[in-house]
């Protein structure tokens, strides 16, 4: 089903992505697979994921997230999910539930200053500069 | 016969409800977004706030989802309630299986709480979402699970 894929986008080394308002578990985990490939196949070193349409985070969407996240990061990529809808962090507090080894940004800009932010600078773990020049 | 009842979280005096319950059955994957639209269709005709409509709609994924993997299916009702004395409006969801219950519940309900992103049957997460949360559930003989789960509209 086309309508259910998730668009991946590259810009330098930095691959970006825009999570839709609700996430199903085949086309989220085609997702994950096809971040994984691209990630890869085009040396990437960052990630954008912007959930700022997301508007449900059960604990499985949660654990998906998780892993997309820890396999981007054996591959060498930096992930910052950004976004988050103050509802949606609110239940997955409430939840118990967290989301740990991902980075979060408030929106997609400040992801990026973090994503790009020159190497020794920015953060617990360097930036990986991501973007040419 | 063995049973297992939670104590609820509130003294839980039935509410009454208010017309018809809309029932969704679960039992194909493609369910589960169903039963969350309903549920959030639900909240919005009740205008619970944003926060508690995400809270509702986040619970109702974990139990149905919950109902689809370890029971093999099953069904969820949605209901608007009317709480005494003092006429506080809500929604009253309700899932009901045949699976094989729930050995051990109050286990089941702490699970929900580890640390390291979602482990255990997100029971404890859901009824942490809601206001009134009750479980019975039968092992011997395996009879099923029946789970009912209010939000009042604050």
């Amino acid at each position: 089903m086309s309508d259910t894929e998730i668009p991946i986008l590259r810009i330098g080394r930095l691959l970006l992505a825009g999570l839709p308002n609700e996430l199903d578990d085949k086309s989220t985990a085609t997702f994950g697979e096809e971040l994984a490939e691209r990630l890869v196949a085009e040396s990437a070193r960052g990630v954008l994921l912007d959930i700022s349409k997301l508007e449900i985070m059960d604990s499985y969407a949660a654990r998906m997230l998780t892993e997309i996240a820890a396999t981007a990061r054996l591959l060498g990529a930096r992930v910052v999910v950004a976004g988050m809808q103050p509802a949606v962090a609110i239940t997955l507090v409430e939840l118990g539930l967290d989301l740990p080894g991902v980075d979060t940004a408030m929106n997609a800009e400040h992801a990026l200053q973090i994503l790009t932010a020159p190497p020794g600078r920015g953060g617990e773990g360097a930036g990986h500069g991501v973007l040419p020049g | 016969m063995v049973s297992f009842r939670v104590r609820p979280t509130q003294p839980a005096d039935a509410p009454e409800p208010v017309g018809d319950p809309v029932v969704i059955p679960i039992s194909v994957e493609e369910d589960l977004r169903t039963a969350r639209h309903a549920v959030r269709a639900a909240a919005q005709r009740l205008r619970l706030r944003l926060v508690d409509q995400t809270k509702l709609v986040t619970a109702a994924s974990e139990l149905a989802r919950n109902c689809y993997i370890h029971a093999g299916g099953g069904e969820m009702s949605i209901e608007e309630v009317l709480r005494e004395p003092d006429g506080a409006r809500g929604i009253r969801l309700t899932f009901e299986d045949e699976g094989p219950g729930i050995p051990d519940p109050e286990q089941a309900l702490v699970d929900g709480f580890t640390t390291g992103g979602g482990l255990g049957h997100g029971l404890g997460g859901a009824r942490r979402l809601v206001d009134q949360f009750q479980l019975t559930t039968t092992v011997t003989p395996p009879s099923g699970t029946v789970i009912v789960a209010v939000r009042w509209v604050r």
